[in-house]
């Protein structure tokens, strides 16, 4: 939305001392955010108030001027130049060489009156190149043009900034300027800026000039002029007499008025109306469009004209009647844009008996627009139009526009909403200008079909509010203030301390009852500015304070793993079933349990079309990604997957991912791989740190052998906490690396384990006990035992624990061995073991029997003592 | 015997001066001294003596071993001395040579921004609620005031389901609505709650916008609270994450769940204001959106609008630290690259 300072004056008188970037500001904090200044020429202020620096071009008070041509002579030696002696205010005339064409027709003319008022820039104005390519400043220079010396420039819009129009000067209007004096500073003149926001939905009633003025009065305490809606004189046959408007769904079409003009002449748009709509940046087409709108863009009702001649002889013999209605099954129409459109059921109509003629609310049909002169046929052009001003259901626009994928500025209002009232006003309005600019006559009366007519909306107030809601005490005259500036009717209700408030007919925002109170309050605190609003402390009681065990203990997974050397991911939750699937060898069948996912309708990419329900395709993804700058890589990710359920929500479940690859040890100048490449024993080893630093006791955890083709066979493990299983880990199948693209490189296992984080945080004690620090000595003994190879280090270790009683305080693994002098299957485990009292010195006679019993425990087992 | 023990004598001195190393040094000990040494084994064969001789003899081994001891000592305690001296005379390293290396974990720039954030909050007493990222439309859009066609679903582009009616939550708000449907107790226990997590919208992943991202949404009610006691908070909030003196502007908004909106820019802390690109040349940062808790939210949250009132806010962590390092593209959150990783 754009609006030019210049036409905004016209309905509030700024101070001279409130600056565009101040105003901008202003209107930035009351909530219609301003994103750029365009400046016309003028300079930038000083005090920026949070605009970004422009580097605009700045008219030269000094050296562009406004200039009056009095007379067009021809070049004595070239046919495409001509020379303009032009009044700019000086001693005398000056004359300037200049090829623009259109200053052709007055060639020869002698002197000319009224002369041609024109920007003028004398040397030394900086200007842009209207030849150079894209936007080149230039120093203007004498110079001679075949044979006579030039040191002024008549202008382009392209060379003074405003377009890249270059294919004539600048003609002003003397009508509009024949009063100003020749040598006046352009930027006095011509000189805006032109203010344009993003407005958000529930400023629907500002996309006009008038509706941010409306603001702009209200927040600066300043009366609003209204735009004159007063009608020319009609004569001839009435409108009622010429045509009828029929509404069939009064929900959707609250109202339809129409007016008739008689005798228009299809012209351009005078100086005036075609350079406002070019400052907002709407193309000007012809008088009875550009009106159109004009209307639009001032007060923000669209309008729409048709060429009644068209619609009389659809109509036959009869009077047209304008229809508004839902297309029948199958119908079609052509846009003015010339597309052709299959109509859904949703949109609505503007139609006549023969059929359809416009989009309501969004877009005019080709056949029944307003017609251009065709000198060729010697065609005038549309001389009789039907303009209307309607209003629709701003839920039908929104359809109309999703299901035709149109867009237009008549669209972009009426799809926020535009109240009823405003469809009389841009009715009148706009057969008012049109009288004005193309000669036209008003046929008498005005067509006003209003089935829908909402009650005014009126909302109790208690001032009272305003302190509860916003923090400040504020009198209640003080609150009638601030909504009488914006134009809200106040009456007093039998409590004092209540306002009766009528919510004004330009807008649609306030809804009555309670939550129209939330809306005033809204709209005093942006007046009454939210930085008066105080700023306090909460002295509401604190509500229990409740803490949420689950989430504090991931955070403490996330620091274990941290210390551990891992480093933390977050990947995309999206995936697509297809990459997943890498994760089993080809040709075989998942080991992942086969549940639905969540597939998204609309997806972005091809590699993003569902949720995802695991985190190792993300991490071997992320081990793909560094691959080549980071052969160590040692990554967790904690996040949810999803599982799709029939006809409910979801089930997000918390994972802990873990992936692991490359060298134990980061590699320095000592040598290569000094400690070798992670193994399963590493992955194992984090996950044990990681259970034991979340105080799960040990003996609940079992690491049991399993079957999952995504792992290698026989190097992946089920964790299990009590009897439950929790997760995986093991070393990642070979061709499910390799299918990620991490090659299949034998002695760097790429290790990976996916544990379901809510189970294993389940598991956590909520309180767990110190052991206090012993007192009396420990007594150290080793054993080591022989077993057949495939033997479990676990069930071994289960039956020291088994028979060590109550002193053996630590089992440890010190050593397996394969090999000579062990017999071939065999292998020899060794294991220091720990045994402590808490009362006593163990006497080694104590400490030898505990020792013995545990060996012969073992050898029962099948064990051989190791001598 | 007495012939050998001196011959013992002489020849464990004589090897005790060829000795220069602590090893060399252990190793006579355990020749002469140790439990199976000569002077031990020597000492055994006392009584094979005739009886007037043993007296003299054991005397003499016992004088013998004592000696020795005091001679290893005497030896033991210059080795050490040199040994030391040359150590320190040769031990020098090539200081210049780098460390070994040591790869330390760490955590995401977004985890850690989300705990910053969630700290500040829980001193001001607000807690934790965890709301899913699949959502029901009505939860995302209708329950906090944005039916079906309403504009401001145009803000958010969203992602939808095969399912009908779920999609993939464009925000954290609809956690809102369950915390006080959860909390709340039928609309009379006040609430302080933040609700961290993934959100989602239907864009195109470029430098500037991500299809995922973090929020932390905030939502107090009770009785009494008002929209001075927003502007307190988040001002109090803003001085904590962006140091003491930072200065804060309000300005009007528009977001359908909240009424009056309210955004929260502080004074960018690059420029002071002056203007420069990471504030877009406005002197200004955005960083959070909030407002009062609307009637019609309050409602279907269980409230009584009349009596309760509230304000949420949201912000989102990867704006912020977008801001605070200088960060040029968001694609880097959720690309895992090490190389931005090991930065944190
Ligand atoms: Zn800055």
């Amino acid at each position: 939305m754009k609006v030019p300072v210049s036409w905004l004056k016209e309905f509030v008188d700024i101070p001279a001392s409130v600056t565009v970037e101040e105003l901008s500001e202003r209107l930035t904090i009351a909530g219609l955010e301003v994103a750029k200044i365009h400046y016309i020429g003028i300079p930038q202020s000083a005090e920026r108030h949070g605009i970004p620096p422009s580097d605009h071009l700045v008219w030269d008070r000094e050296r562009v001027l406004l200039g009056a041509i009095k007379e067009i002579k021809p070049h004595p030696d070239a046919d495409r130049l001509v020379l303009a002696v032009v009044d700019y205010g000086g001693a005398a005339l000056e004359t300037v060489v200049t090829g623009a064409p259109n200053l052709f027709p007055y060639k020869d003319q002698g002197p000319l009156e009224p002369p041609l008022l024109t920007p003028f820039a004398l040397e030394g104005a900086e200007l842009i190149d209207g030849h150079g390519d894209g936007v080149q400043r230039l120093i203007l220079e004498e110079r001679e043009l075949r044979g006579i010396p030039n040191r002024c420039m008549v202008c382009s819009e392209m060379e003074l900034g405003i377009s890249e129009e270059h294919e004539g000067i600048m003609l002003l209007p003397y009508e509009q300027y024949g009063n100003i004096q020749p040598g006046t500073p352009l930027v006095d003149v011509l000189g805006d800026a032109v203010i344009e926001m993003e407005l958000t939905p529930n400023l629907a009633r500002c996309f006009s000039v008038l509706g941010v003025a409306r603001e702009v009065a209200a927040l600066y305490d300043l009366p609003i002029k209204e735009p004159d809606y007063s009608l020319p004189p009609p004569s001839g046959t009435g409108v009622d007499e010429l045509a009828a408007i029929e509404i069939r769904e009064p929900e959707l079409n609250p109202r339809f008025t129409a007016g008739l003009l008689r005798d228009v002449t299809i012209t351009d748009s005078p100086w005036w109306l075609q350079w406002r709509l070019k400052l907002v940046g709407q193309r000007p087409i012809n008088n009875i469009v550009d009106v159109s709108n004009y209307v639009m863009f001032e007060i923000g009702q669209p309008t729409h004209a048709f060429d009644y001649d068209i619609l009389a002889n659809r109509a036959g013999d009869a009077n047209p009647v304008i229809i508004t209605r839902l297309p029948d099954a199958g119908e079609e129409l052509t846009t003015l844009d010339g597309k052709v459109h299959k109509l859904d059921p949703s949109v609505l109509l503007v139609a006549d008996e023969k059929g359809a003629l416009s989009l309501a609310g969004v877009m005019g049909g080709l056949e029944s627009e307003v017609q251009e002169p065709d000198p060729e046929r010697d065609y005038p052009g549309s001389t009789t139009v039907l303009l209307e001003a309607a209003a629709w259901n701003f839920i039908t626009i929104r359809k109309t526009m999703s299901s035709t994928k149109l867009h237009s500025e008549a669209a972009a209002r009426f799809s926020r909403g535009v109240h009823p009232a405003m469809a009389l006003r841009g009715l009148k309005r706009g057969l008012k200008l049109m009288v004005e600019v193309s000669g036209a006559t008003l046929a008498p009366g005005l067509l006003d079909a209003y089935p829908a007519e909402p009650e005014p909306v009126v909302v109790d107030f208690p001032v009272d509010e305003v302190n509860r809601l916003l923090g400040f005490d504020i009198p209640k005259s003080a609150v009638a203030d601030i909504l009488r500036r914006l134009q809200f009717g106040i009456g007093e209700s039998s409590n004092g301390e209540v306002l009766q408030v009528t919510v004004p007919d330009h807008r649609l925002d306030i809804s009555p009852g309670i939550i129209g109170r939330a809306d005033l309050v809204e709209e005093i605190a942006r007046v009454y500015g939210y930085d008066r609003i105080p700023n306090t402390i909460m002295g509401d009681s604190l509500p229990p304070q409740r803490t949420n065990v689950s989430l504090e203990m991931e955070e403490r997974v996330r620091d274990l793993l941290a210390q551990a050397g891992l480093r933390e991911v977050i990947n995309y939750r999206f995936s697509t079933p297809q990459h997943e699937a890498l994760l089993t060898p080809e040709g075989q069948k998942p080991s992942w349990p086969e549940r639905e996912y969540i597939r998204l309708a609309n997806p972005i990419s091809a590699e993003r079309t569902a949720m995802r329900q695991t985190l190792l395709a993300g991490l071997l993804d992320n081990a793909v990604t560094n691959m080549h700058h980071h052969p160590r890589q040692r990554f967790f990710e904690i996040g949810h997957v999803y599982y799709g359920n029939a006809d409910d929500l979801p089930e997000e479940i918390r994972r802990l991912g873990i992936l692991l690859a490359g060298p134990r040890q980061a590699a320095g100048w000592m040598g290569g791989v000094v400690a070798g490449n992670s193994d399963f024993y590493d992955l194992k080893g984090i996950v044990e740190t990681l259970l034991a630093g979340l105080h799960i006791e040990m003996r609940h955890v079992h690491f049991a052998p399993i079957a999952h083709n995504s792992f290698h066979p026989g190097r992946v493990a089920t964790l299990l906490i009590g009897d439950e299983p929790v997760g995986l880990l093991g070393e990642v199948h070979p061709l499910v690396r390799e299918a990620f693209g991490l090659g299949l490189d034998l002695e760097k296992p790429v290790l990976a384990a996916e544990l379901d984080l809510d189970r294993v945080l389940t598991m956590v004690p909520a309180e767990y006990v110190v052991q206090s620090i012993p007192t009396q000595p420990p007594a150290y003994r080793d054993i080591a035992v022989v077993v057949s190879a495939d033997r479990r280090s676990a069930s071994v270790e289960a039956l020291i624990w088994g028979s060590g009683g109550e002193l053996l305080r630590e089992v440890r693994l010190f050593d397996v061995y394969q090999g000579d002098p062990i017999p071939e299957g065999q292998k020899s485990l060794a294991y220091a073991l720990t045994f402590q009292s808490e009362t006593e010195t163990l006497t080694d006679k104590a400490v030898n029997k505990l020792q013995k019993k545990i060996i012969k425990t073992l050898e029962d087992s099948g064990a051989k003592l190791r001598a | 015997m007495q012939e050998k023990l001196e011959s013992i004598y002489q020849k464990a001195l004589a090897d005790l001066e060829a000795i220069h190393t602590s090893e060399e040094v252990k190793a006579w000990d355990s020749r002469y001294l140790g439990r199976k040494g000569e002077m031990t084994l020597i000492l055994r064969q006392t009584g094979k003596l005739p009886p007037e001789e043993r007296a003299d003899f054991g005397k003499r081994a016992n004088e013998v071993k004592n000696l020795l001891a005091t001679a290893l000592e005497k030896r033991e305690a210059l080795i050490r001395e040199h040994e030391l001296a040359r150590s320190l005379e040769e031990g020098e390293l090539d200081v210049t040579l780098p460390g070994r290396p040591l790869t330390m974990g760490g955590l995401h720039p977004s985890t850690r921004m989300l705990r910053r954030i969630k700290e500040i909050w829980a001193d001001m007493g607000f807690q934790v609620y965890r709301s899913r990222d699949v959502e029901h439309d009505e939860y995302n859009f209708t329950l906090l005031n944005m039916p079906p066609h309403h504009p401001a679903r145009d803000m958010q582009d969203t992602f939808y389901t095969t399912q009908p009616n779920i999609i993939l939550r464009t925000h954290t708000s609809p956690g809102q609505i369950r915390a006080m449907h959860d909390y709340s107790e039928d609309g009379t226990r006040p609430i302080r709650v933040i609700l961290p997590g993934m959100c989602y919208r239907y864009e195109q992943i470029t430098a500037r916008s991500e299809i995922q991202f973090h929020q932390v949404e905030g939502l107090a009610v009770g009785k009494g609270i008002r929209m001075s006691d927003l502007k307190g908070t988040v001002a109090e909030f803003a001085r904590r994450l962006y140091g003491p003196d930072t200065e804060v502007r309000y300005r009007a908004s528009y977001f359908p769940f909240t009424e009056p909106s309210m955004e929260v820019d502080v004074k960018c802390h690059i420029c002071g204001g002056q203007g420069c690109p990471v504030c877009k040349r406005t002197g200004w940062i955005e960083i959070m959106g909030s407002g009062m808790v609307h009637p019609e939210v309050l409602r279907n949250g269980g409230y009584d609008p009349t009596e309760w009132s509230g304000f949420a806010f949201g912000m989102g962590p990867e704006r912020i630290i977008m801001n605070k390092n200088r960060i040029e593209d968001i694609r880097y959150f959720w690309a895992n690259d090490l190389r931005f990783l090991e930065q944190y």
